[in-house]
Parts: structure tokens; C-alpha cells; sequence
């Protein structure tokens, strides 16, 4: 299986916590951090348990968050996909 | 550990943001509002439906959710309250190479462009109608509107709304939509397929988006946040492909009827008025060329 | 650029104003029409819908005039040449459109054959009473272009005019004719195509990373792209950046709106289209517009017999208003009689670009049927005192 990563632009997040609630392997928590508008966003807790499966980017109503793949070592997902 | 960064040739980006105005972000809506995530998924629906998308145009009404033209890096039309669905009706007629996308809130498409959406459907124009439905008039302030549950508080509703709600479904089905269906901000990979499925349908099509709107909804009626809604939404929709559009009415934090309800084939206004005409002129027909720009 | 022969109806023919106006918007290029059935100008509609199955175009019958008002635009920025028509309550429907074609610089056409108000009014006769809502009716700051026709030969040819200018100027541009012009039957001769003159719309030569949809030209008019063209565009009416990007602040607001009067104020000398005769030596000089402007000529005809020294002044154009026209006018004249099928619009804008080297009179009439030249006459034999 190919791994997943997840990038976080935390500056766009806006602390809504979709991200962290539903993605189904829990990777994420809420930060504690603020960015710089004041919102918590999420970081990585459990990066293995990640499988890129961008369903986070899809529920990200601030377009901060995607999952992506590494595929012999190319990022597959994320806008480089094709 | 390896780290990526040694192997990775570009880093990558997010997927949508090449159909986004980016310099434009950080968008408008509130924390938890579910525009966004709806907007999120109408763009992987793009990018997967394969689509041209310079012959894309996104048109807009006024509101919270009428901003969308506004985000999307197509041609874009932002444009009068309640009036999206016919200034979409010319531009897809005057070139029907073009592929037209309504998208707008419950209130412009229901309660001033009410009378402009049943005609739309009623003629069949070959335009897709997505609709924001976050049960009240958001971007004023929170009124209530066609589509506010009884008993909610909003604004214009101080001590909870007691008319009769639209069951937009029923209401797009009666008028001759040959696509309808319904999905909330949590059913981001049913609504992503849904919104490919009617860029590939000829015809007019309507998709009703629930979507939470935490500032406004949610908070005047003790409903919680985003969060709180997307959760209800997991737990009480229920998915019904088919079903009756009379029986998916919605009410106050009750059940959800979600899925594909209508699903037909009727032939769609262009496809009508050349056939009348050639019948009726023969010979003294001319067809309008592919675009009356010609 | 010449006019597309496919549209042209060339010939003599006996018609009236509807139909010829009709014949004027195929001729100038219009491809797409939006209506809703309005007396006295649904015949406009009525002629294009049969016509345009025989020449390749669009005729769409909206559910309101919003809605026709605003298909239009939308099929404006498709590429088409879009008109529409109506009278009295539909114009007044159509108004927030106007003022998003103002807004977004498309250029269109509408049409509105007059008839008496307020309200549902006199559905089927005359009046001249929306001569101040066709310059101030939507809401907001902004200049407009308008034409008035006296005859069945003009509604053909001011109405290609009407197309022109609404491509040069990028703006929507009155057509107002009356319920009298609408319905006279006359001599319209319809030229050659190659004799008709079309403004082509002004589309950018730039690519999609240079261009800016509301960046001006010399002339504060900004140059245009059609949708699927590749330059994924945004168009807003709200206030808006040269990107067309929403911009919601003084500064912003002060610049658009500025510009978009400035564009057709700076230009109201070369707008300024009207007829003028026996002004030199008069004591008065009748001002009038439209089917007024005949029964004007007949009460001009019993003062002269009577020794009375009377100039006439024809608007065509009637919005921007011709300022400098009557500033001239008014140095070398004593009284300006405006005769008018409403109780004193126009009147007004003579009396204020007058500005007191001239007396103003007017001739007012509720509407319903025209004046009687006697009527007009007295007003001119009290001026003349
Ligand atoms: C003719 C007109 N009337 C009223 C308004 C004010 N207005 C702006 S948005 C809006 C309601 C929008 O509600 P909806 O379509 O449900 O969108 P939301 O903001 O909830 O996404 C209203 C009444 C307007 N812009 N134009
Ligand atoms: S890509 Fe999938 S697994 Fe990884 S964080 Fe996002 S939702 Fe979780
Ligand atoms: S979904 Fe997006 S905005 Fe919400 S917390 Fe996650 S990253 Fe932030
Ligand atoms: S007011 Fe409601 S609909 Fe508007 S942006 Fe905020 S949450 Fe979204």
C-alpha cells in the first residue's frame, strides 16, 4: 500500500475541526497552537496511521488540509497527480 | 524514517487550487460553514468529470452561497438576487457549448428566484442548479425563509417560524427537473459523484446541498457548531435512492432523506424548439449557429 | 463593419414602428431576444419570433421581464447581440437589470414603446411619462443612453444606432418609442446590408494573462470577452476592481462609478443627435420628442402663418441630455415651449441646461391620446408676448 501524508496550510485553517473528526483513522488532533487569525487548526498525531486518502481535504471547508501519496517516490494526489 | 521532502520531485499542493481564485483566499465564510466544503467538493468534481473547463461557466445569485462565482478561477458570473437561473438561461442558449452551473443559496433560487427556477425545469434548459440550503438568509443577517424549518428562530422569527417549509425536491420533481437529488456537506464523496453525474446530463439538474450555517442557524436555534450539524448529519440521514420526493420533506433536527431521487431522460429546450421549427419551416429553417456570437 | 445580410429585410416596405424596430435589431445583429407579452409593444417580440427560425438566432418567451431582462445579459456575455422589449410595468420590473448591465458594461438594447401610467395606467394608448425613469429609474449613481424615434423609418434606424452605441459605450441603451409610433404604419425602407453600419463588439486582442475585464481603453471603455473563450473571467455587480474582483470600499467605489458616468458624459457632444430647423431668428423654439415632436410640427406650421418667428428643436437623443445644445439655443432665442405627453419631465432638463437666458414653457398632457396642435400653439403665441 502506498503511504499517506497529509499537509497542513495552517495559516488558511480556520479551526472548524471537520478534518479531525472524520478522518477515518485518526490522524489528526486540534492543535492547541494558534496560527496568526486565531483559529486552532489540526496537527498530525499519528502519522503512520495516515493513508492519504484526501478525505480531509474534501471535508476542509478552507481548502487548508489535503492527503497525498508516495508512489516510487512521486507525490500522487494532491495537484501534481496528473 | 525517509524523509519525503529527498524523494518528492515537486512538493505537491492542493488538488483544487488550480480552479480557485486563490488570491482571493481566505474566502468570506464563517468557521464550520459548509459552503466551502461543498465548493471543495463541486471542484474534485470538475477535475474528475473530465470536463472542458474553459467552456465552464459558474453564474451566481446574491447571498452567503452566491459568492461561490466568485471563488472559482472560470468564467464567472456573480449577479442580481434571485436571478441567476435566467441570466444562466441566456448565456446557455445564446452558446450551448457552453456548460452552465447555477450555483446559489436557498433563499435567491426559492423565495425571489422561485418563479424563475420552476420555469427552468419546466422548459428543461440544459443548466445545473446546485443549491445551497443552510435553512435561512444568511448573508443578511439570518431571516428566515421558504425553506426555514417551523419552529426555528431566526431573525424575522423571534419567537419560532410556523410557515409551511418548501420540500425542494418535491417542488424541482413536480416542475420537470430529470435530475434530482440531495446530499449534506457531510456526504462529501456522494455529492462529489452526484455533481459529476449531472455535468454529464443533459437536461436541467438540481442537487440540494444541506450545509451548515454555525453562525446564523445553528446558534440562534442552540443547535451547536459546524461541527455539531455535520455530526447530526452523519447520524440522521438516511440514504433513499428513488425515493418519492413527497416523502423527503425535512423538519428541525429530524430525519434526513438523502440520495438520488429522480433520474429521467425528457428532451431538453434547444433539442424541442429546432425540432418545432424544422418541422413547422422545413426548408426556411436555419439552425442557430454553435454560438450566436458567429 | 457591415451589417450581416441574413438579417437585413432590404426593400420598401409599409410596416409599422414595432416591426420596424424589430427589422432594425435583426439588422444590427441581434440573434437573441427575451421577452414578455406587454401591450403596445409585443408586436417587436411577436416579429422576432418569426423571423428568427429563418435567419439562426434565439427567441425565448421568460416567465417576467426580470427574467427576460437579465437572459438577455447573460446571453450578451455568451456573445450574442441580445435586445428586449416591453412598456410601462415591465420597464419598471427591469430596472435592477439595468442597472447590472451599467454595473458590468454590457451592452444591450431595451425596448420600451410607451404607454400611460402609473401603474397598469392605459394599457393600450399613449404617453411619454417614462422619460425620467429611463434615465433614473434603477437605483444608484449612473448616466445612460437614450433614443426616441418619431416614425416607423426611425424605429428602424435608430435602433440599429441603439445596437452601436450600446457596443461602443458598453451600455445598455433605451429605446423609447410610444404607443402612437409603435402602432403607425408608414414607408420604411430598409437599406442594402452593405449600407448598414454595425459596431462590432470590442473584444480584447489581449491573452488571458494580460487582460483585465474592466481595465479602460483611452476612451474609459473597457474592451470584452465572451465566456468558453479560455479567459475565465468575473463579472460582478458589486463594486469591482479593473480584474473585476468584488471590492466593497470608498476608493474603489469612487473610481467605477466616476468612470462609468464619465464614459458616456465625456462623450455627450458626439451622443448629441437631434433635428434642428428655422433656429436662427427665432423667439421661440419648440422643443419636443417623439410622436410629440409631429403634432409640434403642425402647431410650429400655424404660429409661422400666424408671423410668429418659431425654431424647432427635435431630440433624438435624449439621454446623456443635450446640455450644450440648449446652452446654445438659449443665448439666441427668447422661449423654449416643450410640449410633452407627460405633466413635465423634460421641461425640466430645458429649463436647468437653460439656466435662465431663455424662458421655459411647458406643455403638459396626461397622456392617452396626443395634443392637440392648438394646444401647443397657445403656449407658443403666450411665449412669443
Ligand atoms: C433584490 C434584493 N433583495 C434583497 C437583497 C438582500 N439579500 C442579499 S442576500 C439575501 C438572502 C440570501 O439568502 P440565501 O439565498 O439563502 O443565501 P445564503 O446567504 O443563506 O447563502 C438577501 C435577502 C438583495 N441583495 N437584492
Ligand atoms: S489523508 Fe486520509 S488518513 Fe490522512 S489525515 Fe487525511 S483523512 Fe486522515
Ligand atoms: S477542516 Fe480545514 S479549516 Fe477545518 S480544522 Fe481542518 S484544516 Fe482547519
Ligand atoms: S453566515 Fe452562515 S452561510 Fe454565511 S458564511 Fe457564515 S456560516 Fe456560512
Amino acid at each position: 500500500m502506498a503511504r499517506g501524508f497529509v499537509t497542513i496550510l495552517i495559516e488558511r485553517c480556520k479551526g472548524c475541526g471537520f478534518c479531525v473528526e472524520f478522518c477515518p483513522t485518526k490522524v489528526l488532533a486540534m492543535s492547541s497552537a494558534f496560527n496568526s487569525k486565531g483559529y486552532h487548526p489540526p496537527h498530525v498525531v499519528a502519522p503512520e496511521k495516515c493513508s492519504g486518502c484526501d478525505l480531509c481535504g474534501m471535508f476542509c471547508p478552507d481548502f487548508a488540509i489535503f492527503g497525498w501519496k508516495l508512489r516510487n517516490g512521486k507525490a500522487v494526489g494532491g495537484g501534481r497527480e496528473s | 524514517m525517509i524523509e519525503t521532502e529527498d524523494l518528492v520531485e515537486a512538493p505537491p499542493q492542493n488538488p483544487v487550487e488550480p480552479y480557485l481564485r486563490t488570491d482571493r483566499l481566505p474566502h468570506i465564510w464563517c468557521p464550520g460553514c459548509g459552503i466551502g466544503t461543498s465548493l471543495n467538493c463541486f471542484v474534485r468534481a470538475l477535475i474528475e468529470s473530465k470536463e472542458d473547463l474553459d467552456r465552464l461557466a459558474v453564474v451566481s445569485g446574491i447571498g452567503c452561497s452566491g459568492r461561490v462565482a466568485g471563488y472559482v478561477a472560470f468564467d464567472s458570473f456573480h449577479t442580481t438576487h434571485g436571478r441567476a437561473v435566467p441570466f444562466a438561461t441566456g448565456l446557455k442558449l445564446a452558446n450551448p457549448a457552453l456548460k452552465v452551473v447555477v450555483y446559489s443559496g436557498d433563499g435567491d433560487l426559492f423565495a425571489i428566484g422561485g418563479n424563475h427556477i420552476i420555469h427552468a425545469a419546466r422548459r428543461n434548459v440544459d443548466i445545473k442548479v446546485i443549491c445551497v440550503n443552510n435553512f435561512l438568509y444568511a448573508m443578511t443577517g439570518g431571516q428566515s425563509g421558504p425553506t426555514t424549518p417551523p419552529s426555528s428562530i431566526t431573525t424575522t422569527s423571534p419567537y419560532g417560524g410556523f410557515e409551511p417549509a418548501f420540500n425542494l425536491p418535491h417542488l424541482m420533481d413536480a416542475a420537470g427537473a430529470v435530475y434530482v437529488a440531495r446530499w449534506t456537506t457531510f456526504h462529501v464523496r456522494q455529492l462529489t459523484r452526484a455533481m459529476i453525474e449531472i455535468l454529464h446530463k443533459p437536461g436541467f439538474c438540481f442537487i440540494e446541498v444541506l450545509s451548515p450555517c454555525p453562525t446564523l442557524y445553528e446558534r440562534r436555534n442552540k443547535l451547536g457548531d459546524g461541527l455539531d450539524t455535520m455530526k447530526y448529519y452523519k447520524e440522521k440521514s438516511k440514504i433513499r435512492h428513488g425515493a418519492p420526493t413527497s416523502e423527503v420533506a425535512l423538519d428541525k433536527r429530524g430525519e434526513i432523506i438523502v440520495g438520488k431521487f429522480v433520474d429521467r431522460n425528457r428532451p431538453e429546450y434547444l433539442e424541442l424548439m429546432r425540432a418545432q421549427h424544422r418541422a413547422q419551416l422545413g426548408d426556411r429553417f436555419v439552425e442557430a449557429p454553435a454560438c450566436l456570437c458567429d | 463593419m457591415r451589417a450581416d445580410p441574413r438579417g437585413v429585410l432590404t426593400g420598401v416596405h409599409f410596416m409599422d414602428g414595432d416591426h420596424a424596430c424589430c427589422e432594425g435589431a435583426l439588422a444590427a445583429g441581434a440573434r437573441f431576444a427575451a421577452g414578455y407579452p406587454i401591450t403596445p409593444s409585443t408586436e417587436v417580440v411577436e416579429r422576432f419570433a418569426a423571423r428568427i427560425p429563418t435567419i439562426g438566432g434565439v427567441f425565448i418567451q421568460m416567465e417576467d421581464e426580470l427574467a427576460a431582462s437579465i437572459a438577455i445579459l447573460g446571453a450578451v456575455w455568451a456573445g450574442a447581440k441580445a435586445f428586449t422589449v416591453t412598456s410601462g410595468p415591465g420597464f419598471s420590473l427591469m430596472m435592477e437589470h439595468v442597472g447590472l448591465a451599467v454595473m458590468t458594461e454590457t451592452p444591450c438594447v431595451i425596448v420600451n414603446v410607451q404607454r400611460g401610467g402609473p401603474s397598469t395606467g392605459l394599457p393600450t394608448l399613449p404617453a411619454q411619462g417614462d422619460m425620467m425613469q429611463a434615465r433614473w429609474g434603477s437605483h444608484g449613481d449612473y448616466e445612460i443612453i437614450a433614443l426616441s424615434p418619431n416614425s416607423p423609418q426611425e424605429c428602424f434606424d435608430l435602433t440599429v444606432r441603439a445596437f452601436n452605441l450600446a457596443e461602443k459605450y458598453r451600455t445598455p441603451v433605451m429605446f423609447m418609442m410610444d404607443e402612437v409610433v409603435g402602432h403607425m404604419t408608414e414607408k420604411v425602407v430598409i437599406p442594402p446590408a452593405e449600407e448598414i453600419e454595425v459596431y462590432p463588439r470590442r473584444y480584447t486582442r489581449k491573452s488571458p494573462g494580460e487582460y483585465k475585464p474592466f481595465e479602460p481603453c483611452e476612451d474609459l471603455v473597457p474592451e470584452m470577452v465572451r465566456a468558453g473563450t479560455g479567459y475565465r473571467f468575473h463579472i460582478t455587480g458589486v463594486t469591482h476592481d479593473e480584474r473585476g474582483y468584488p471590492l466593497i470600499n470608498p476608493e474603489a467605489q469612487d473610481k467605477l462609478v466616476r468612470r462609468l458616468k464619465e464614459k458616456i458624459r465625456r462623450a455627450a457632444g458626439e451622443l448629441a443627435f437631434y433635428e434642428e430647423e428655422g433656429t436662427d431668428a427665432a423667439d421661440v423654439i419648440v422643443v419636443s420628442y417623439g410622436i410629440t415632436s409631429r403634432v409640434a410640427q403642425r402647431a410650429i406650421d400655424l404660429a409661422r402663418a400666424k408671423g410668429i418667428r418659431v425654431g424647432k428643436l427635435r431630440l433624438i437623443t435624449i439621454w446623456p441630455f443635450p446640455d450644450e445644445k440648449i446652452r446654445e439655443l438659449a443665448r439666441r432665442t427668447g422661449a423654449f415651449v416643450v410640449p410633452e405627453l407627460n405633466l413635465g419631465q423634460i421641461v425640466r432638463e430645458v429649463e436647468r441646461a437653460a439656466a435662465g437666458a431663455a424662458r421655459t414653457y411647458a406643455v403638459p398632457h396626461a397622456g392617452g391620446t396626443v395634443h392637440r396642435p392648438e394646444q401647443i400653439l397657445s403656449v407658443i403665441e403666450e411665449a412669443a408676448r
